[in-house]
């Protein structure tokens, strides 16, 4: 434990998570409710984020489409708080399931494919739940529906914010402890092994399908929770929050963090979210007027990030053993 | 009877200008090896340089025929100052660079047009109806866009098979490190074939936009459906494209258009007419689905 925190990773993760754990302290105690939120949505999307990594970072599969789990545990949620069952005890376990289901049908068809292939199967598939959802004029169509959070009587309050920040840290802690077991068990060296020659581990007698689908599946799990937990923190549903401009943000974010690492996805979220929130002012300074339009600069800065910047903030830290 | 032929024609339009930006997509990702998401922003762009030179020229065919060669330049330059950067890189790479891309041309259409959405009018003598069949009229604009791109599609289908270009886009496709040591000047033959690309994807939104609107992110959602396109046909193959934008293309309007009356036999006229468009959305991604679970690599892809 000591050992892991001289190296400069291992120190910058446990200030990192130290800080995040407090967050809601801090914020109460310079009064800055508005950083509490965007801090609640940084830790649902690194939750969101960690579990593309499972398949993107550890399994080489550029799933396109992976804010589709945001939508589907957010409906299901959504539709289920419209229809008067609140209790989150049925509401939670329904969408995690949703999410399954949809993951382990999709991943049954595109992993058949590969490469680019898979790349816009995943994006294609994402966009039909999104057409699906925008459809459903019961549940607002286009303009999305207003929900109440899920109700855990007697356990948790979702509606402060704080209690809510602090189950969406402690579910980010789960999902990264998961992460940690699933990458390092002999099932994760499988799937690495398999996104570095996926001929050689068939060969080796590995059935390979059978092993990313069951990434794939796990992965869209935890994706869904993070669209629950992003219902609830807006108390709204809408088909944007599925769009598949968040399922590019994603892929930004995975990278951006550095692939196939633990807290990368961690990382990669808190830079995204910081340049999102900061380069709009920032861009003021340099002439009013000219952080409206921020993307501008945004988007050569991903190209940038696609070219030069390969193993993300991750590498940074300095180099990886094992 | 004629309703039915109407729509027929609706879906074959749209087919055709699906092609059109298909096409692009599939040459660069067949001879490159390039996922281009980036291809709806030229079909935007397009559209965009048609509304400020057809106010400029004041003339609807003027300003389409000077949008053209600058669409073309424009994938030139985004060819040169970025994709070449990305050939022989992952797919993940490209895929990371050109949705960068997008966010750029999106803001950048933002910071100069506005973010209000513009209109380009039907040209005057395109602005009535022209009778198909005898007592069944069709709007002459849509006709002329049936008219300009199967001419296209027919232009293409010659250059690639007929002529020296086409033999070495081909050669490109099957092989692109040999063409390379025959001595063939690869860079050029690269940036000749996205400038194609982007010319075409900027010829079909120039060409939609009368239709409906020239509106920032107008190329992202028919992009997508140009994904589904090229998959369908095999990722490569212009002949597969054409045959599934025409495919997609009917499902899209036939659906749109016949299933509202379908589903009122068993469901409220509102919900029916709600639901439909969605189903008929739906309809093209199923396909889809049941063409890859039969051939993984589309209908005239590749086998590996």
């Amino acid at each position: 434990m000591i050992a892991t925190l001289r190296t400069p990773r291992g120190l910058a993760t446990a200030v990192l998570l130290l800080a995040l754990a407090v967050l809601p302290l801090l914020t109460q105690a310079f009064d800055q409710r508005y950083l509490l939120s965007i801090g609640t949505r940084i830790v649902i999307w690194s939750i969101a984020a960690v579990s593309l990594n499972m398949i993107l970072g550890y399994g080489g599969l550029v799933s396109f489409g992976h804010a589709v789990f945001f939508g589907i545990g957010g409906y299901a949620v959504g539709i289920l708080s419209a229809n008067g069952l609140q209790s989150g005890w049925l509401q939670w376990p329904v969408a995690i399931a949703a999410s399954v289901f949809w993951a382990a049908l999709v991943g049954a068809l595109s992993l058949r494919t590969r490469g680019v292939y898979f790349i816009m199967i995943t994006l294609a598939f994402a966009q039909l739940i999104y057409y699906v959802s925008a459809g459903l004029e019961a549940y607002g169509g286009d303009d999305g529906l207003n929900i109440s959070r899920s109700r855990f009587t007697g356990l948790i309050d979702l509606r402060d914010k704080a209690s809510f920040y602090w189950l969406c840290f402690a579910l980010l802690l789960g999902t990264l402890w998961f992460c940690s077991r699933f990458a390092n068990s002999r099932f994760g060296f499988v799937l690495r092994g398999a996104k570095s020659n996926d001929l050689r581990m068939t060969a080796l007698g590995f059935p390979v399908f059978r092993y990313r689908l069951a990434a794939f599946t796990l992965s869209g799990a935890f994706g869904g929770l993070a669209g629950i937990l992003l219902a609830n923190e807006g108390a709204y549903v809408s088909p944007a929050m599925m769009s598949w401009v968040k399922s590019g943000d994603l892929i930004v974010i995975v990278v951006l963090g550095g692939m196939g690492t633990l807290f990368g996805p961690l990382y990669g979220t808190i830079a995204f979210f910081v340049l999102e929130e900061s380069l709009p002012p920032l861009l003021d300074l340099l002439r009013k007027g000219w952080g409206e339009y921020w993307q501008i600069v945004f988007g050569p800065l991903l190209v940038l990030i696609a070219l030069y910047a390969k193993g993300g903030i991750d590498s940074l830290l300095g180099r990886r053993h094992g | 009877m004629d309703y039915l032929l109407l729509q027929i024609l609706n879906g074959v339009q749209l087919g055709l200008l699906m092609f059109l930006l298909a096409a692009g997509l599939t040459l660069t990702f067949g001879i490159m090896d390039l996922v281009n998401l980036a291809h709806g922003s030229l079909y935007m762009m397009g559209a965009y340089f048609a509304w400020t030179l057809i106010g400029l020229t004041d003339s609807f065919v003027l300003g389409a025929l000077l949008a053209l060669p600058a669409t073309f330049l424009l994938g030139v330059l985004v060819e040169a100052v970025v994709m070449r950067r990305l050939y022989g890189r992952d797919h993940l790479d490209q895929v990371l660079a050109t949705f960068g891309l997008i966010l750029f041309f999106n803001e950048l259409v933002r910071a100069v047009w506005g973010p209000a959405g513009k209109s380009i009018a039907v040209p005057k003598f395109l602005a009535r109806t022209i009778e198909i069949l005898p007592g069944v009229p069709y709007p002459a604009y849509r006709f002329a866009i049936i008219a300009v791109a199967a001419l296209v599609a027919l232009l293409l289908a010659w250059l690639v098979a007929r002529t020296r270009l086409g033999m070495l886009i081909r050669a490109g496709a099957s092989n692109r490190r040999m063409i390379a040591a025959l001595g063939v000047n690869i860079e050029l033959l690269f940036s000749l074939v996205f400038g194609l690309g982007a010319v075409f994807a900027g010829l079909a939104g120039l060409m939609a936009a009368p239709i409906g609107s020239v509106k920032i992110g107008m190329g992202d959602d028919i992009l997508i459906l140009a994904f589904v396109i090229i998959v369908i046909g095999g990722i490569g193959s212009i002949k597969g494209a054409f045959i599934a934008a025409m495919v997609v293309g009917q499902i899209d309007i036939v659906g749109r258009a016949f299933l509202p009356d379908f589903l009122k036999t068993f469901m409220s006229s509102a919900a029916a007419s709600s639901a439909a468009p969605a189903i008929s959305q739906v309809l093209v991604y199923v396909v889809m689905a049941g063409v890859l679970v039969w051939r993984p690599t589309g209908l005239f892809g590749q086998r590996t």
